[in-house]
């Protein structure tokens, strides 16, 4: 294999990557806040596909996709408040089940609503414009992705770092009960991440489909699951680590598929899981927690 | 409620149930949906007791069945297929030389074989499953709740990927899939299958060793510190489960008639998962009638959603393909979020509810409950 | 000299930067009541939970009837770091899991309560037998076990009984009132026939006649069973009540130990407790 297709590859792995690093956010501020496990991100993230269809078809995508994009975050914080705030104490199985429910639910639901053909996903054009940097090639989308993810990511962790709402983030993920007692209101903060995970995941779903033809209800479920093992690889909880979680399935993810593995690349990020879980069950930048007997 | 009493309608119950089943057996064609739903729902039953035993009494969270079904019904379908067809099936890259001597051999064995066979392959897939289930079992036990969740469920799409895979194109015929999978012989071979299947599990946890399980669920901590080892007790809940769990995946394959690997997805998983949580997680003969149920509602009862509505000339909006599956999800939910316990919570199902005496104790438990939360 | 049955020889733990328990050295003999107290947050519980098998001492090592069932030595962090030349010359790092603790023959109780709350406190009592069924898991489904499963649940009915349970024994154990729920948890323990029982504050919530009821109780227990005890407490009544033998720790440290007259006048004791006299 040539220089610069090795080239070419890596770019679409990272453009890849770009997409799953700001899904994997999404899960890693949940489980960070919550300790959920949201099964029903991925989902998300194909309801926004569709919602930018139906956009599309009768706005110009300046006003289309920040229209997505709260429309998303809508869905977010209402899945939030319907599904999960109601389990808050309920033991940690029926939280669980609750979100696969949902997941469960918006699949049915798009499947009703859309049929579970193909649909096809709209073309921005400026974004498929095909850009020629030396020998490589690639549509203006695959350059824009990872510059857009890391640059989200550095404004999130800017914003959890130095704003009263990330400070009141970062209290509730680390003792939910003394944050409440501290008078922080959870629910808004709860419901200001599910927000910010739904945005995220709105713009990684516009640049995903992007250079995807077409969108089906379960469009959302395998991207879904790796972007969460993404999120554990970089430690669940942490930020950056669900970023460069991202990249790196990505890449082994482009990289498999370039080498004849296709079928393989979707279990090999299983495979990596459960490495993942079996010797560094924190992660690359997470943070171990103990059990008081 | 007497003992003896209890013995006698549980044997009358039985007895009924088989004469209906072979009656049904009979009138095959004129209720068909009722076959199917019985059948389908009776394989599913013994797959949610045996998630069941894993997630519901010995709580651990695990997410993997759809893997074990599909290895159970892999293995039977493959030592099923009649020898003849095989290459037939396995038409695109032939079959590997090891099966078809294999077949070949087992083909040649006397009658009284023949007719065990089918029931044995069951057990073979049960067996592999269990292989698998005890080697992953060590490492992936000792997570937690969540991540075991996440790790049984890698787990089930590995196995699909490994099935799926062209690699293995001789052995599992890839992403073709198998067919011409001989079936179940009638209604009640499927019944009494299940049922030894799940009296099995029930026995288990009737025991000492599911009251360990159960001890584990309550709190590992505790549970160690009263001198059970953990490690093994987990294995053993989970590797039995496995077992059945393939057992029940053998027999779907005996169903469908035809499988790959798509039949597998996680949402076969999720599907077994939601029956318990309908029936309630931790009940056994909840699980049995939610299986039933939840099978007729799929199947049938919701069918109705499905077709166009018109009444008195209005054609009711919402109702068309797929709206079903909506509704139904929709219950889900609802069960999920205010009848956590589902329909029987911990408990079972027994004869004494049909005493007079327990209705009013049964009251006043109401009525008391309400009082206090006021 | 009556023999020793737990030895406790200079024993550390310590939590990343936090010396929870320093140097410690205790001594248990057979048929004793030994106390253990201090404020709270003193590290009482984290010895136990090193006898038991839930820590691993850092340094130091506890000896159970002559045998070593925990050790831990700095060298033994060494031969992580060495692996390879030498390392037989280094202490060997001993640890059990709990399971194997209790096998032993050393029960505890939990600071809060760790009942099977969804189990009858029948079942409570009797999962605790389950440690000495011998049969293995598909003779005992299959119903040819039942010898030792009557003995079993002989066993639990004669504990249940001993604490006056019996009336309540289909019921669940969530359901009983707290002082009772205490009682369950010893009689749990004591299922699993120890030799030496650790209690956890078992006094902790209950009023002066249950607290008198439960020392009637650690008595005939003792009796009964042949048992050895040590406890965590911090009603005093209790304590100086029915124990032989005292140590106090604070911060981790041994400041006294002696008979119960010797504790109580020890002066470091009433610092420890009640803070220094302003001048």
């Amino acid at each position: 294999m040539s220089f610069s297709t090795i080239l070419q590859h890596a770019l679409t792995g990272i453009s890849l990557g770009g997409a799953y690093a700001l899904i994997a956010i999404g899960y890693t501020m949940v489980y960070g806040i919550l300790r959920l496990i949201n099964f029903a991100h991925g989902d998300m993230f194909m309801m926004a596909g569709y919602f930018m269809i139906f956009a599309m078809a009768s706005m110009p995508w300046p006003i289309a996709i920040p229209l997505v994009v709260i429309a998303t975050m809508a869905l977010g914080v209402l899945m939030e408040r319907a599904a999960y705030a109601p389990l808050r104490s309920a033991p940690r199985m029926s939280i669980m089940i609750s979100a696969i429910g949902v997941s469960y639910l918006l699949q049915n639901l798009a499947t009703y609503l859309f049929t579970a053909l193909p649909r096809g996903y709209p073309e921005i054009t400026l974004l498929k414009h095909i850009f020629q940097i030396g020998e490589l090639s690639a549509s203006l989308v695959t350059f824009v992705t990872p510059v857009l993810a890391i640059l989200l990511v550095l404004g999130l962790v800017y914003l959890i770092n130095h704003s009263k709402m990330g400070m009141a983030m970062r209290a509730v993920s680390k003792d939910f009960e003394t944050a409440r007692l501290m008078g922080i209101n959870i629910n808004s903060v709860i419901s200001f991440t599910f927000a910010i995970g739904s945005a995220l995941a709105a713009v990684g779903s516009i640049l995903y489909f992007t250079d995807r033809m077409s969108v089906t209800p379960f469009s959302g479920a395998l991207p879904g699951l790796k972007c969460f093992v993404a999120a554990v690889f970089g430690g669940i909880g942490s930020i950056p680590g669900a970023m460069v979680g991202g990249f790196v399935i990505g890449l082994t993810e482009t990289a498999l598929v370039a080498l004849g593995y296709s079928t393989f690349s979707d279990a090999f990020t299983f495979i990596l899981l459960i490495v993942i879980l079996l010797f560094k069950p924190t992660g690359l930048f997470g943070q171990k927690t103990t059990e008081k007997v | 409620m007497k003992k003896e009493m209890k013995w006698l309608l549980s044997l009358a119950t039985l007895a009924l149930v088989v004469w209906a089943l072979t009656a049904l057996e009979g009138r095959r064609n004129e209720y068909n949906m009722l076959y199917t739903v019985l059948q389908k729902g009776m394989i599913l039953a013994v797959a949610a007791v045996a998630m069941n035993l894993l997630n519901g009494f010995t709580g651990l969270f695990s997410l993997g069945q759809a893997g074990f079904m599909a290895i159970g019904a892999y293995v039977t379908a493959i030592l099923t297929i009649p020898a003849t067809k095989l290459p037939g099936v396995y038409y695109i890259s032939g079959v590997s030389q090891a099966i078809l001597s294999f077949r070949g051999w087992t083909d040649s064995l006397p009658d009284w074989f023949q007719t065990a066979f089918p029931y044995l392959a069951l057990i073979i897939g049960g067996l592999v499953a269990a292989l698998f289930a005890a080697l992953i079992g060590y490492p992936v036990l000792r997570l937690k709740s969540d991540y075991l969740a996440i790790a049984t469920l890698g787990f089930s799409e590995i196995i699909r990927a490994i099935i799926a895979s062209p690699q293995l194109n001789l052995i599992t015929n890839g992403s073709y899939g198998l067919k011409s999978i001989p079936k179940l012989e009638n209604l009640l071979v499927t019944f009494l299958i299940a049922a030894v299947c799940i009296a099995f599990i029930v026995l288990l946890i009737r025991s000492s060793y599911g009251r360990a399980f159960k001890a584990i669920r309550e709190d590992e901590v505790a549970a160690e510190a009263m001198g059970i080892n953990l490690a093994r007790h987990k294995q053993y809940s989970f590797v039995i489960s496995s077992f059945f769990t393939a057992v029940a995946g053998g027999m779907l394959a005996m169903y469908m008639r035809s499988i790959d690997s798509g039949t597998f997805k996680i949402g076969l998983t999720y599907d077994v998962l939601l029956i318990i949580v309908i029936g309630g997680i931790g009940s056994v003969t909840g699980s049995v009638i939610s299986a039933l149920l939840v099978t007729a509602a799929k199947e049938w009862w919701l069918r109705f959603f499905d077709q166009p509505l018109v009444i008195a000339g209005w054609e009711v909006p919402l109702f068309r393909t797929g709206f079903r599956m909506v509704i139904f999800s929709l219950l889900l939910m609802a069960v999920v979020l205010f009848y956590q316990r589902g329909l029987l919570g911990h408990k079972e199902f027994t004869w004494n509810v049909l005493m007079p005496s327990n209705w009013r104790k049964w009251l006043n438990k109401k009525q008391a409950g309400g009082k206090r939360h006021a | 000299m009556p023999d020793n049955i737990l030895h406790i020889e200079n024993l550390s733990m310590q939590f990343g930067g936090v010396l929870a328990v320093s140097s410690l050295n205790l001594d248990v003999c057979q048929d004793e009541i030994v106390a253990l107290i201090g404020p709270n947050g003193a590290g009482k519980t984290t010895v136990f939970n090193m006898v038991t098998g839930v820590y691993v001492p850092t340094n130091g090592r506890i000896t159970f009837k002559g045998k070593t069932i925990a050790e831990g030595y700095p060298e033994s962090q060494m031969k992580k770091l060495y692996a390879g030349d030498h390392t037989g010359e280094y202490s060997k790092l001993i640890s059990n899991t709990p399971d194997r603790i209790t096998a032993l023959g050393i029960a505890r109780t939990f600071q809060n309560i760790r009942l099977f709350k969804e189990m009858t406190v029948f079942d409570n009592v009797l999962v605790a037998t389950h440690m000495h069924l011998k049969a293995n898991i598909f003779s005992t489904a299959l119903g040819l076990a039942r010898a030792e499963e009557k003995r079993m649940r002989e066993e639990t009915a004669y504990l249940i009984n001993l604490m006056g349970l019996s009336p309540q024994k289909d019921e669940l154990a969530s359901s009983l009132p707290y002082g009772k729920q205490r009682h369950l948890e010893i009689l749990r323990a004591l299922a699993t026939k120890p030799h030496l029982l650790l209690l956890d504050e078992p006094a902790a919530g209950m009023n002066p006649q249950e607290t008198d009821e439960l020392s009637a109780f650690i008595y005939r227990a003792r009796e009964a069973l042949k048992l050895t005890v040590l406890l965590i407490e911090h009603q005093m009544n209790l304590v100086m009540d029915i124990s032989d033998r005292i140590y106090v720790i604070d911060f981790g440290k041994l400041i006294a130990q002696g008979n119960p007259a010797q504790v109580q006048d020890n002066p470091d004791v009433i610092t420890a407790y009640l803070g220094v006299e302003e001048a």
